[in-house]
């Protein structure tokens, strides 16, 4: 890709802008439309889009696949140690009442660390999977049939 | 903190392996995968069994979801019904993993069976989901988890042969199909009805009565569970996923994600449309009845024509699957306890089974019945194994099979429907059939001069006859299992008469 200079130029210049609107949506997901899996997919598309350009090598010197791997594990076991923390709190399962004060600012608290989680696995699983794809050498021979 | 625990039992049984699947794919170690995978087994199979005795008096637990109220919240709901069905599924898995040691030793290379534990955990975590949950499109979620890692978990078998990738990609794409249709009639329901809690379900259904959307609905989410459970047209999927799994994914899957299926058909045709719903009355008698019969005659023939043991094995469980979607389409109370019945004597049964080829796939390499000749010398153990668990398929009194069968021949002579009842048998001696070609290879041939076979480790040994065993003691003292399933299929059928009065 090296003599594609305005695609890396013009790459380099979006990666920054995206990355930044994943966050935008992650944290403004409790007052409009977005969310964890929306940001986690924006977020993931500005890796994505630095491996598309710059290889796949470049980008997992940035981000290892040993790292990727706890990230995606991470989210869920934020999403689930937020409930496993209100049942030990006395509540139920996931039930947010349990966070800081309760009323309104448990359910927003409660719900934001809820879509880290999400925002977290989600965008780690979709370099996951764009890594998975974009590295693999076949190894099928015809005759393994 | 015990407290605490009793209280959350429900949502624990759940929870418990949904975090620890992570857990094992953070530190994709095997032998840690393995020791946690393991832990969390016994303590999902403890959580069941306490689940079991709170219910087994005829009582409901409810619990709700982040303190959610239902209908609008997510509520988890136990009755006698679910946790024998979560008994099974998680005493399954006890069992699978000591088994599981060797045999994924040999089959998955060691940087992948971090992961595969990782699926496998995720695995039972979406089959207790399904079992336990009260809420209609909770099940499809858990369903989709149990599913999905069951894709990857057959996928692995490409190590020891390259077709698992077609297979597992056909149970993909199969089980896609059948999970779009069951999430169809989900939506149909809901326009119907505007809930989606099972209860609440039953309860609109019966204020705002019979409607061509509900038909829809109904028709959707019979074919999409049908191909999850692999009624007969829609099985194709069952016979390569089953043979190219690793063998410890052959005996988890085989007896536990088809019964959870029947679980969930039992739980709508019974708990939501209830017994006297007439367009699921015909259904089911028109539709379901003859299906269930072809499945028990033309998969047990297939069967016999196979080359390969754990082929042979796949194709039985078609036709076990016929017997129970008998019991359901017979509608009475007795059928539908056989149906329950059959899950758990079916899920020992076959788990005996499939490990016992799996000893053959460990030490022979392969699971090809004209590679087994006279290895009933060499192997005693596994298959003395194979013997009890065939006998039990066949349904030979002092066997489990036995008191199935009886209950499902009990059923059909209460309707008066003779044909039927002798097709039961009839069926059965076909088992005969493709049992003896078994028989008759592993004791009656020599064994090749360069055959090489040794007994199965005492890991695999050990699982194999403890299930084995379960086969003759609940043959033998059949009371503990019929009244847990009379008692489902009591609770099943009360709710219905509540809700149409």
């Amino acid at each position: 890709m090296d003599h594609h200079s305005i695609l890396r130029v013009v790459s380099k210049l979006l990666i920054p802008p995206i990355i930044v609107y994943a966050l935008y949506v992650q944290w403004h997901g409790d007052y409009g439309p977005g969310g964890g899996f929306q940001a986690g997919v924006i977020f993931a598309v500005a890796f994505i889009l630095y491996g598309l350009v710059f290889g796949v090598e470049a980008m997992t010197d940035v981000l290892p696949t040993s790292f990727i791997r706890v990230a995606m594990s991470l989210g869920v076991l934020i999403y689930a140690g937020t409930g496993l923390y209100a049942l030990l709190a006395g509540y139920n399962f996931l039930d947010y009442e349990a966070i800081g004060h309760g009323g309104h600012h448990a359910q927003e608290w409660g719900i934001l660390i809820v879509e880290l989680g999400v925002g977290i696995t989600v965008a780690s699983v979709m370099i996951g999977i764009f890594v998975a794809f974009a590295s693999r050498t076949p190894k099928l021979k015809d005759e393994d049939w | 903190m015990i407290d605490l625990i009793t209280k959350n039992l429900p949502a624990l049984q759940v929870v418990i392996p949904l975090m620890a699947a992570p857990i094992c794919a953070i530190f994709n170690r095997g032998r840690l995968a393995w020791t946690i995978a393991f832990i969390v087994a016994i303590v999902s199979f403890a959580i069941s069994a306490a689940l079991l005795s709170q219910t087994l008096d005829g009582g409901v637990i409810s619990y709700h979801l982040g303190g959610w109220a239902p209908p609008i919240g997510i509520e988890y709901r136990v009755d006698v019904l679910n946790a024998f069905v979560l008994l099974i599924v998680s005493g399954i898995a006890v069992v699978t993993l000591p088994y599981a040691v060797k045999s994924v030793a040999q089959e998955i290379p060691q940087e992948k069976q971090g992961f595969f534990y990782t699926a496998l955990l995720l695995c039972l975590t979406g089959l207790l989901g399904v079992t336990i949950t009260g809420d209609a499109f909770n099940v499809f979620v858990f369903l989709e988890i149990s599913s999905l890692s069951t894709y990857a978990l057959v996928a692995t078998g490409a190590e020891r042969n390259r077709r698992a990738l077609t297979a597992a990609y056909n149970y993909l794409i199969m089980g896609t199909v059948g999970a779009t249709f069951f999430v169809i009639g989900l939506g149909l329901l809901y326009m119907a009805t505007g809930t989606l809690n099972m209860v609440d379900l039953a309860h609109q259904i019966t204020l705002r009565g019979d409607s061509r959307m509900l038909h829809m609905g109904f028709a959707f989410v019979l074919v999409g569970i049908g191909l999850k459970l692999a009624m007969f047209p829609l099985h194709l999927w069952l016979p390569n996923a089953y043979t190219f799994a690793p063998s410890a994914v052959s005996v988890f899957i085989s007896a536990t994600s088809t019964k959870v299926a029947v679980y969930v058909l039992l739980r709508f045709m019974f708990g939501i449309f209830g017994f006297d719903y007439a367009y699921q009355q015909s259904t089911l008698q028109y539709v379901l009845l003859p299906l269930a019969l072809l499945a028990m005659f033309a998969a047990s023939l297939v069967a016999v024509f196979q080359t390969d043991l754990k082929r042979m094995l796949a194709y039985s469980s078609i036709a076990q699957v016929g017997y129970m979607l008998l019991g359901t389409a017979f509608m009475t109370q007795t059928g539908v306890m056989a149906t329950v019945i059959h899950l758990f004597n079916h899920a020992v049964t076959k788990a005996t089974l499939f490990m016992v080829a799996g000893a053959f796939v460990y030490s022979v390499g392969s699971s090809k019945i004209s590679d087994l000749k006279g290895l009933g010398r060499a192997m005693p153990w596994t298959s003395a194994a194979f013997v009890v668990g065939g006998l039990s398929l066949i349904g030979i009194p002092l066997t489990v099979g036995f008191v199935s069968k009886w209950y499902l021949v009990q059923a059909a002579l209460e309707l008066g429907w003779w044909p039927i009842a002798a097709a039961i048998v009839l069926s059965s001696l076909i088992a005969v059939a493709y049992v003896w070609r078994i028989v008759e290879t592993l004791y009656l041939h020599s064994p090749s001069p360069d055959s090489k076979a040794k007994e199965a480790p005492l890991a695999m040994i050990i699982p194999m006859w403890v299930l084995a065993a379960a086969t003759v003691y609940f043959g033998t003292h059949a009371a503990l299992t019929s009244a847990a399933a009379s008692r489902a299929a009591s609770t099943l059928i009360s709710a219905s008469n509540i809700i149409w009065q």
